[in-house]
């Protein structure tokens, strides 16, 4: 294999596992999550780095890898606790792997070799403590103590055998306490007083391992059935072990509802009655029978196992694929979809029924493939969210505040372009939020409000597009401070009357800062012009809400970009409109009586405020032509188009406008039609704002 | 053996030429995808004059420019011998299709590019920065196009800002 490609490959992948890393450490941090799972994770994760990187020679990153592994793997036994300041050391190891890997893609990237050796050294304080490696048996029951279920029957030999079984409970005793002792016995008519008829029922409470109570009865075993049944909390501890492969007997072992001896004798038992009956019997059933496990813990082991089948951890659930591929893909099934668009519309001619159900069989899986095609672009928010909780984290610890993180729809899917291209201005706004937008400890406590702030993301589907909320509950916007700074760095004229919502659009201003004192975490003034023209590229759109001592609202709204959509055609002279269909609501017959008079229409009593697209982009059309208003809503606005003929659905390919027509507005790209034609599709939140911009300038010429 | 052969292939280069308002221009065929008839081309709304609309090229979108108007002259007559000459355009380090529309297409010449004059500061009445250079054939003058410079991209979508803005 090409080196160059493999160490390509390596980089990647040790960049995934860096942010597995990552969100998994910041997970447990924020203490929602399954700690054992999440460190099991971590652990992987560095492991894996550690064998590709040596595979490739990469020594640097293996030493230090080793080094955070051999702490990590500490953890996993249970020897370290996983505390705010072990996390906060792994996440500048995690940094500091980052930084090495980036050496390895750039040569120019330079890393602090200092940090690295400071970082190593107090991972070695964590490593130095050569404590015992505990049993894991021991790590599993908890401390509180817990009765164990003894049930000793005696066998007749155990006097003659020289066994005394009182020696054995004070014996037992040491290991915990006794309570409730039940004797029973049934004495048989050729009663022998040499004979043991001794049948016990004890509640033992102690923290010693199955193994070792069954230890004391070991003399006895040959001559006696001892059975001994864990206390419910270790069979419930079955639940805080992560998912595993490992066999049923195996995970009964581990977490010491079962002890060795016991699954062995099971095993041989099954194995008789197997060769006995030629019938297989589960092991489960064979252990309840004998009763050295509850039937309930068993269910719960074959659970553990079962879920191990569903959830593998991350890195097996994944294939990569070259990303070059998957747009292959895409635009082949783009053409597919428009190949049968054109065999459609040639069907349309012929009157051939069989010929058109095959026809229609065949589109139904088109479209489910093409909806296939475009899920494999689809990735979650989240991951870009993710990345935006270790900022909040970092920027507040730096500037002593408390902020919560609430994040909510972080599943919502988004193309993965889009993902990628939307986490800096995410991050832009988020550092800004809490940098400038919350306030410091002490305010907020003045403010009367809670010590601790709180910043909220939150992404959501909204007819056919995404909504992406970051919402901060801080100082707010400050309208005047605005202003001043706009008339000061001349962006306007001081006597301009503004609006409420135009000075907050100031700060999209190029060269706007308002923070009094330039931090190095944001007020440089870069970043929200920046932040508008990254989110407009994506044909979305930015919004500010904020109300003083409340909070500012980010409200990012952006088109699905998925390669296809559904559409509804419509056509102005030669002119083919595409509209996305999910923003079509109805369909009405324009009856035009207030020529040029007014641009509005009572729709059962709502005003609908229509544009009449012949004339926004000047085009021609026969006159005489009967004109329909298709009504289209996003979001909570509602407009209508008029337009000529109403053509119908289609499924549309997104084809991207040419960069020289960028700055057209109200088109978002093209599509070809199924007659070979070119149509252009609509982007209608666009399309309204350029349209009251046109009649607004048209109203007011001299503004 | 084939002389062509021998050539040093700098010397010698392959040009496309077309006529256009009765002149005959050169573009390099390096730059050249394929020749077309003029059919099909969509208009797109609110564009400056030069930009004639779009074309389906086999599944891709083609913008396609009247170098007429491109040149400052009347707009191209639509003829039964109009072509689209599809060009691939260097821009930001990616190339660009781009349909231009012509009035027919003469011929593929090889000519020594050593033979290729200056372009007259003036008299040409086309931008001088449009021009390589002029080849005189025998029978005629052939002006010789910068492709990237007669269909910059950067230019062309200053120019549409402008328009689409007012």
């Amino acid at each position: 294999m090409d080196l160059t490609q493999a160490r390509l490959l390596f980089i990647e992948e040790a960049n995934s596992l860096l942010a597995v890393m990552e969100s998994c450490l910041l997970e447990i941090e924020s203490g929602d999550a399954e700690v054992a799972e999440h460190i099991d994770a971590i652990f992987r994760a560095a492991h894996t780095i550690k064998g590709s990187a040596g595979m490739f020679g990469f020594d640097p990153v293996v030493v230090f890898t080793h080094n955070v592994e051999s702490v990590l793997d500490k953890v996993r036994s249970n020897e370290l606790e996983m505390d705010a300041a072990l996390i906060n050391l792994m996440l500048d190891c995690q940094d500091h792997m980052a930084a090495m890997i980036r050496q390895l893609e750039d040569e120019t990237v330079s890393i602090d070799l200092q940090q690295g050796a400071a970082l190593i050294e107090q991972l070695h304080q964590y490593i130095q403590p050569q404590t015992e490696k505990a049993e894991p048996v021991k790590a599993m029951i908890h401390n509180s103590p817990a009765y164990w279920q003894l049930d000793i029957q005696y066998g007749d030999d155990v006097f003659r055998d020289g066994m005394d079984p009182l020696s054995q409970l004070n014996f037992l005793q040491t290991l915990g306490s006794i309570e409730n002792v039940t004797a029973l016995w049934a004495f048989p008519d050729n009663f022998d007083p040499e004979s043991c008829y001794l049948h016990l029922k004890l509640d033992f409470a102690s923290e010693a391992s199955k193994q070792q109570i069954e230890d004391v009865f070991e003399f006895v075993q040959d001559s006696s059935t001892v059975v001994i049944t864990a206390p419910q909390q270790i069979e419930q501890s079955l639940q805080n072990i992560p998912p595993s492969d490992e066999k049923l007997g195996t995970l009964l072992v581990s977490v010491g509802a079962v002890t060795e001896r016991e699954l062995q004798s099971a095993l041989q038992v099954q194995q008789q009655l197997q060769q006995q009956s030629q019938k297989v019997q589960a092991l489960g059933e064979v252990l309840v029978g004998q009763g050295a496990v509850s039937a309930d813990a068993v269910a719960m082991a074959l659970d553990k196992q079962k879920a191990t089948e569903h959830k593998r951890p991350p890195d097996f659930q994944f294939l990569k694929v070259e990303a070059r591929k998957l747009d292959e893909l895409i635009n082949l099934v783009g053409e597919l979809v428009t190949a049968g668009a054109s065999i459609d519309s040639l069907l349309q001619q012929i009157e051939h029924e069989p010929l058109q159900e095959a026809f229609g069989v065949l589109t139904g899986l088109l479209e489910q493939i093409r909806d296939g095609a475009l899920g494999l672009r689809m990735v979650q928010v989240g991951e870009s969210f993710s990345r935006l909780r270790r900022i909040v984290r970092d920027v507040s610890k730096e500037l002593g505040k408390e902020i919560e993180l609430v994040v909510s729809g972080a599943d919502t899917e988004l193309d993965k372009t889009m993902v990628e291209k939307l986490s800096d201005p995410l991050m832009h706004i988020v550092r800004n939020a809490v940098d400038h937008g919350i306030e410091s400890k002490e305010m907020r406590l003045y403010k009367g409000k809670p010590a601790q702030g709180q910043l909220k993301l939150s992404a959501c589907h909204e007819s056919g597009s995404v909504v992406i909320e970051i919402s901060d509950d801080g100082a707010g916007l400050n309208i005047e401070r605005i202003r001043q700074k706009a008339i000061e760095k001349g962006i306007i004229s001081a006597d301009r009357e503004l609006g409420k919502e135009e000075i907050f659009k100031l700060i999209f201003a190029p060269g706007f800062s308002t923070a009094s004192a330039v931090t190095n975490l944001s007020g440089r003034g870069v970043g929200m012009d920046v932040v508008k023209r990254n989110i407009e590229e994506l044909r979305g759109q930015i919004q500010i809400d904020s109300i003083p001592d409340k909070g500012t609202t980010f409200k990012i709204r952006l088109p699905l970009t998925l390669a296809i959509i559904d559409g509804f055609l419509v056509r102005i002279g030669d002119t083919h409109l595409v509209l996305p269909l999910n923003m079509v609501q109805e369909c009405i017959e324009f009856a035009d009586l207030h020529e040029n008079e007014r641009n509005y229409l009572d729709l059962r009593g709502e005003v609908l405020p229509f544009i009449k697209l012949k004339q926004l982009f000047n085009l021609k059309s026969d006159a005489k032509a009967k004109e329909n208003i298709v009504v289209v809503q996003y979001g909570n606005h509602k407009a209508g188009l008029v337009v000529d003929q109403l053509q119908g659905e289609l499924q549309a390919v997104i084809k991207p406008l040419s960069s020289m027509f960028k700055s057209l507005k109200g088109i978002g790209g093209y599509t070809i039609l199924g007659s070979g034609n070119v149509g252009f599709i609509l982007d209608i939140p666009q399309l309204v704002q350029f349209a009251s911009t046109a009649e607004n300038t048209a109203c007011h010429p001299m503004s | 053996m084939d002389e062509s052969f021998a050539k040093d292939p700098l010397s010698h280069q392959h040009f496309l030429t077309f006529v256009l308002r009765d002149e005959c221009f050169g573009i390099s065929i390096s730059a050249v995808k394929e020749i077309i008839e003029y059919d099909n081309v969509t208009p797109i709304p609110l564009m400056p004059e030069f930009v004639k609309g779009v074309l389906n090229l086999r599944g891709e979108v083609v913008p396609v420019i009247d170098l007429s108007v491109r040149f400052n002259k009347a707009p191209t007559e639509i003829q039964k011998r109009t072509c689209i000459v599809i060009l691939e355009i260097p821009f930001e380090e990616q190339t660009v299709t781009i349909g231009a529309v012509v009035d027919s297409v003469s011929e593929v010449m090889e000519i020594n590019m050593e033979t290729i004059e200056p372009a007259p500061t003036f008299g040409a009445r086309i931008r001088a920065q449009f021009i390589l250079g002029v080849v005189n054939t025998g029978d005629q003058f052939v002006i010789l196009l910068r492709g990237e410079r007669v269909l910059s991209v950067e230019e062309m979508t200053a120019v549409i800002e402008n328009v689409v803005e007012k």
